[in-house]
């Protein structure tokens, strides 16, 4: 079980990140991660996999002042 | 009053780049398919944005509309410390910005005041790792100063609280930053209409940052075009030297001499009296 902007998501060990953005539907060149606090660049997506009780942040851009 | 000195193109320069627009615009508060309109009838050139957790399965991302050669000013809104601020200033480069980042930091959610204390200590850490940075604050001269020694490519004090469309409240306070200050001093927060906007150029100050006064307007496009043209002119009255106050009484406009008196005018017209 790992934690994806707050909520608990299934079956997601072991996929990398790449493979969880598509899954989840995020437009990968418009976000950034963090796992556990940790930025993980976009060049390493494919490599960087995801383990049981990672917390992670997918973020974008929004409106704002 | 003197004339400064007119420059032929009057440039906005922050953190090595130049810009010929002094408007930037936040995209806060209204609907993604105004915004396209809205920043090219303001002919900004800077353009705010927030960061937040993404939305999924394609709906529309707020980059889509915005204008090609833009620059991005991601603010770290959410953020209650400096690591905060830093944490959202870093994940908003991850994203792909530039180096931009307008440090907004507060601990009051009633009135929004920016922590001041705070934003000096994420300046320093953010001016380290190469951002630009452009830190909102309330309008203090020691923490100006603290900033300008942090790193900070400018500073933007506040006229009112964020999204009261109050006007100049802090208007004395901002002229102290713009006179002892060597930073673009851009005026952010609370600033509704446009004569606010020109007035703050007037004072000299570098720029002009505005959302709400522009998101509740009644024609959202319309009223960034009223907030270009105010900031232009205020920038150019600044520029021109605006004219002496007479603190009491009044000063002819029209010559003192040669009224019409009984049917005839009076010979020997003599030159206005300063």
């Amino acid at each position: 079980m790992v934690t994806i902007n707050g909520e608990k998501r299934e079956d997601c060990e072991g996929l990398s990140v790449t493979e969880m953005l598509k899954r989840e539907g995020y437009e990968t060149s418009r976000i950034a991660i963090e796992i556990n606090g940790v930025i993980i660049s976009k060049k390493e997506f494919n490599e960087t996999l995801l383990h049981s009780g990672d917390s992670i942040e997918v973020v974008s851009f929004v409106g704002g002042g | 009053m003197k004339n400064r000195k007119q420059e032929k193109n009057d440039k906005f320069i922050l953190g090595g780049h130049e810009f010929t627009s002094r408007f930037i615009l936040g995209s806060g508060k209204y609907s993604l398919d105004l915004i396209r309109a809205s920043v090219q009838q303001a002919g900004a050139q800077i353009i705010t944005l927030a960061l937040r957790r993404a939305n999924q399965d394609g709906r529309a991302n707020i980059l889509d509309y915005i204008p090609e050669g833009v620059t991005l000013l991601p603010n770290t809104s959410g953020a209650r410390n400096a690591d905060e601020a830093v944490r959202i200033a870093r994940l908003s480069r991850e994203v792909g910005c530039g180096d931009f980042v307008k440090i907004e930091i507060m601990r009051d959610t009633k009135y929004l005041l920016p922590d001041n204390y705070e934003t000096v200590k994420a300046t320093e850490l953010l001016a380290k790792e190469g951002f630009i940075v452009m830190p909102y604050m309330y309008p203090d001269l020691n923490t100006a100063r603290d900033l300008r020694e942090a790193g900070a490519a400018s500073i933007m004090p506040l006229a009112a609280p964020i999204g009261s469309n109050k006007g100049l409240c802090t208007k004395e306070f901002i002229q102290i930053l713009i006179d002892e200050i060597d930073l673009p001093v851009i005026v952010d927060a609370g600033i509704g209409k446009p004569s606010e906007a020109c007035a703050a150029m007037e004072m000299g100050a570098a720029a002009i940052m505005a959302n709400t006064g522009i998101a509740t307007a009644g024609d959202i496009p319309a009223m960034a075009e009223a907030f270009k043209l105010a900031i232009e002119a205020g920038r150019k009255a600044y520029l021109a030297g605006t004219g002496r106050v007479l603190e009491r009484g009044g000063s002819a406009s029209s010559p003192l001499t040669g009224y019409i008196q009984d049917g005839s005018v009076k010979e020997g017209n003599k030159s206005y009296e300063e």
